[in-house]
């Protein structure tokens, strides 16, 4: 299976075959190069090869002859013909004598990369060996997805029963659950694994930016826009487009995304052509969808467009049984990246991870791990190393605030104040990102003026 | 071994510097700045409005002989080979020398809004990238290694920003 694909360069000019075997070359292709055509030849009738990219221009035998010649000892040959601009009309009539397809000097690497696999794909399907197509039983999990509880296994459970189909996925879950884990999980399982998983947050952006970065655009669309862009759905093709903090974006995007997603087919920002995406939905968010769709801000054709197979994460506090597997699995992971010797926990503070409500969920229990493997000094995490305990001894507790959550609630607040509520900043303090941060005030009904 | 890099025409002095600091965190190896004495003009095509990039590594390969390790050119100005329209860089692969361009890896050429943290990113995915080519890797299929081949800035943008399992076990001196 791993067999390399054969390339052969055919071109007269020494700098360009050169060029061309090196980009191959790393490409993990087979490469061989001929300066001619009778050089070709000779070689094609000894050696099969998966593709040929045969310059048009050359002395002696041309790329046109050389094509006609290897059609006839091959019919099923796959050539590429490299032309320059001028002889565009020759490279048609080449088409019609059976080349795969025809490129004009000099070629946009990402064009040209493409090209090839395509056509090599295609070459492919036609030898195809069903053998190959996948089977799996066992669920691969990325890395990072750590779990052993009940509600974990069942999770395992939805993502192989929905990997393998094409249906759009929806990930329900607070915010730190790892949903864009599981929506990995899902694709890694799936045909498309070979394509990549094309994560969106659609919170982050603003509108006139999310059209751009969902659809592309032409070079000079807007002022500044020096290059072309391929847009996110663009890119996904064949893969998955992950779509984070869908209930975020605008009444205005919802249509063109509802759109989108039934035609896959859309244009970029300043440009005419239709381009054509094969692409999986898988959706996550932390909002009631449905409340949102009553209220009349989320619209109700597109919810049932995505809301097909649901999968629920639940919150790090209801399934703490996993507490200990995630804590043992950041300790190796700042281990390793830390160059520390730290080993374990301390029983006192593996009961303090465990009873604490983690309302940022695993990823503040992975931020709690790294700040605790910081500041510690054994090669056990103590108490004392865990970021609560610092954080405790600059508060005032009153009365009944002595909870966590209302411990956290005040910390929250005091930062925001001392950084007059700018969110970016206030984040970085408590190193948390600008969603969570948005998430918590929503969650301890914080407002400006309440401290 | 040691990682040289060698600014050509680069005029960015806080990138070079965190991209040394990046590659100090990531490799055990010791990252040195070196100047080589070379006019990368010579390699200028008037016509394209380029550089060529194979050859100032063959120009640069000529004065390097005293530098044991790998070796990374680093630039400002746009790179080409003949046939490709551009290329972010250019490695020997099982070498010594490689080629980075920064040029097309700046957020502004696309978006029209200056962006150096991702910019940082970038330059970091393509320089352990080219690093990687000199370790003898190839382009590998998992997109979250940063040996998966990026044509264009929207792959350098999604695939990953170190190597994957496989890839790792060939680079001498990589901690993470």
């Amino acid at each position: 299976m791993d067999q390399k694909e054969k390339i052969l360069i055919v071109d007269d000019e020494k700098i360009v075959r050169e060029s061309l075997y090196h980009w191959f070359e790393e490409e993990d292709y087979a490469v061989d190069t001929a300066e001619d055509g009778e050089t070709a030849l000779n070689k094609y009738e000894k050696e099969k090869y998966d593709l040929l990219l045969v310059d048009m221009k050359m002395p002696g035998m041309s790329g046109l002859d050389l094509l006609s010649k290897i059609k006839a000892i091959d019919k099923d040959a796959l050539i590429i013909l490299i032309t320059a601009f001028a002889s565009v009309p020759t490279a048609i009539t080449a088409l019609k004598n059976g080349a795969y397809d025809y490129v004009t000097k000099p070629v946009d690497p990402d064009e040209l990369a493409h090209l090839v696999k395509k056509a090599l794909e295609q070459r492919a399907l036609k030898i195809e060996n069903t053998q190959l197509k996948e089977n799996i039983d066992e669920i691969i999990k990325p890395d990072n997805l750590i779990g052993d509880s009940f509600q974990m296994k069942k999770i395992y459970e939805l993502v192989h029963t929905v990997a393998r189909t094409d249906t759009t996925v929806m990930i329900r879950g607070e915010s730190g659950t790892g949903k864009e884990l599981v929506a990995k999980a899902i694709h890694i399982n799936s045909s498309r694994k070979y394509f990549p998983i094309i994560p969106v947050n659609c919170g982050a952006l603003a509108e006139s930016l999310l059209e751009s970065e969902l659809f592309g655009h032409e070079k000079g669309a807007f002022t500044g826009a020096q290059f072309k862009r391929k847009g996110k759905f663009e890119m996904a093709d064949r893969g998955t487009i992950f779509l984070d903090e869908i209930g975020s974006i605008s009444l205005k995007m919802q249509i063109e995304l509802l759109r989108v997603i039934e035609t896959k087919q859309f244009n970029r920002v300043g440009g005419n052509e239709l381009i054509k995406s094969d692409f999986r939905v898988i959706i996550a968010t932390n909002e009631p969808l449905e409340e949102l769709v009553k209220a009349g801000k989320f619209r109700e054709d597109l919810y049932y467009r995505l809301n097909v197979f649901t999968i629920v994460i639940p919150p790090l506090r209801e399934r703490r049984d996993d507490i200990p597997l995630l804590a043992s699995f950041f300790i190796n992971k700042f281990s390793t990246v830390m160059n520390k010797q730290v080993k374990s926990v301390s029983k006192e503070a593996m009961d303090f991870l465990v009873n604490y409500d983690w309302p940022g969920n695993v990823r503040e229990l992975e931020n709690a791990i790294e700040r605790a493997m910081v500041v510690g000094k054994s090669n056990s995490i103590l108490v004392d190393d865990l970021p609560f305990h610092v954080s405790m001894n600059n508060f005032e507790l009153e009365g009944d605030e002595k909870s966590l959550s209302s411990m956290e609630r005040k910390y929250i607040l005091k930062i925001l104040n001392e950084n007059n509520w700018n969110i970016s900043k206030s984040a970085l303090i408590l190193e948390i990102d600008r969603v969570t941060l948005y998430n918590k005030i929503t969650k301890y009904g914080l407002r400006k003026a309440e401290y | 071994m040691d990682i040289f890099i060698a600014p050509l025409k680069f005029y960015s002095a806080v990138l070079l510097q965190n991209l040394v600091a990046e590659l100090s965190k990531r490799f055990s190896s010791r990252i040195h700045v070196i100047n080589i004495k070379m006019d990368i003009d010579d390699f200028f095509s008037v016509e394209r409005g380029q550089y060529f990039s194979t050859q100032i590594i063959a120009e640069a390969m000529k004065l390097t002989d005293e530098f044991n390790g790998k070796i990374i050119l680093l630039t400002d100005v746009d790179l080409f080979v003949p046939v490709l329209t551009f290329v972010f860089g250019e490695a020997q692969l099982n070498g010594k020398h490689s080629i980075l361009s920064v040029c097309r890896l700046h957020e502004e050429f696309y978006s029209g809004i200056s962006n150096e943290n991702l910019l940082f990113e970038r330059t970091i995915k393509e320089a352990l990238h080219e690093l990687g080519h000199c370790y003898g890797l190839r382009h590998c299929i998992d997109w979250d290694c940063v040996m998966h081949s990026s044509p264009g800035i929207e792959e350098v943008d999604i695939k990953g920003n170190s190597f994957c399992r496989k890839c790792i076990s060939k680079i001498e001196g990589y901690k993470h």
